[in-house]
């Protein structure tokens, strides 16, 4: 599991790539808590495009990023969701609250 | 039901042995040729049972998990992981979507999904003495794609 960072703007690109699973998930939300506290973007994008596998534990991940964000006014999208981790995103009712899988802009 | 052929893992729940288990089990199950999506969907289950005895069954220690797949006749996957830990009380509401005690890092989602990604899904737990997941899944020959 790996957290990359990219601050384009007041847009802030975290790309999350390998397995997000329990074991994975703890780590990838510290990593990604500590861009959002250095950077406290306005936008954040989400891009799981790297990811090889994701089970349950991933949906607290984008949780606990949305509500990081969402704790100083920030936006949360995901964005480039491989379909498997999409599916399970919806299951939980997250693309209620996150938009799922939107275009990125480049 | 015949046996057609069977495996079985024992490891400590560490979350190190989340992606064992889960690729073991994919391998098995490679012999039935499913498709990358059926894989997809069998990984995620296993997963979903395997992080289930690591987080909650043994809340504060180290125990025993035990995982069992059949290839059964018919072309059925039947995977069972088993643990000796705290058991669970309710579990008709355990099964249901969003329930959990695991707190913001859990999505209480495991069970659904486990559901939804294989045909049956069948708990027993008894509190104090542990908890067994059984779960099937029919694989679809190719020819019959
Ligand atoms: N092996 C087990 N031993 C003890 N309790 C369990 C076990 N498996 C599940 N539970 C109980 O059932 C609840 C629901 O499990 P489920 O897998 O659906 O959600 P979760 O594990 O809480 O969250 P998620 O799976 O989305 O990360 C758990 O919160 C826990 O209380
Ligand atoms: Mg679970």
């Amino acid at each position: 599991m790996r957290v990359n960072w990219e601050l384009r703007g007041n847009r802030l690109f975290l790309y999350l790539s390998g397995e997000l699973d329990h074991h994975a998930a703890h780590q990838a939300l510290v990593e990604v808590s500590a861009a959002l506290d250095e950077h406290m973007p306005l936008h954040c994008v989400l891009d799981m495009s790297g990811l090889t596998f994701m089970d349950s534990s991933g949906i607290a991940v984008v949780l606990g990023t949305y509500r990081r964000l969402k704790s100083y006014g920030g936006e949360l999208v995901v964005a480039r969701a491989p379909n498997h981790a999409a599916k399970l995103l919806t299951m939980a009712g997250v693309d209620r609250i996150v938009p799922i899988g939107a275009v990125v802009q480049k | 039901m015949n046996i057609i052929n069977e495996m079985k893992l024992e490891f400590l729940s560490r979350s190190a042995n989340e992606a064992l288990a889960r690729s073991a089990v994919s391998q098995f199950a490679a012999q039935l040729d499913p498709t990358l999506e059926e894989l997809g969907d069998i990984k995620t289950s296993v997963s979903e049972a395997v992080t289930n005895a690591v987080v909650h069954a043994y809340p504060d220690k180290l125990g025993q998990v035990l995982l069992r797949a059949r290839i059964l006749e018919g072309g059925i996957l039947e995977v069972t992981v088993r643990d000796k830990g705290v058991g669970i009380e309710d579990i008709g509401q355990a099964r249901s979507p969003l329930y959990t005690t695991g707190g913001e890092e859990r999505s209480g989602m495991g069970f659904t999904i486990m559901e939804s990604f294989m045909d049956t899904l069948r708990v027993r737990s008894a509190p104090g003495r542990g908890t067994t997941v059984a779960m099937r899944k029919r694989v679809m020959p190719r020819l019959l794609r």
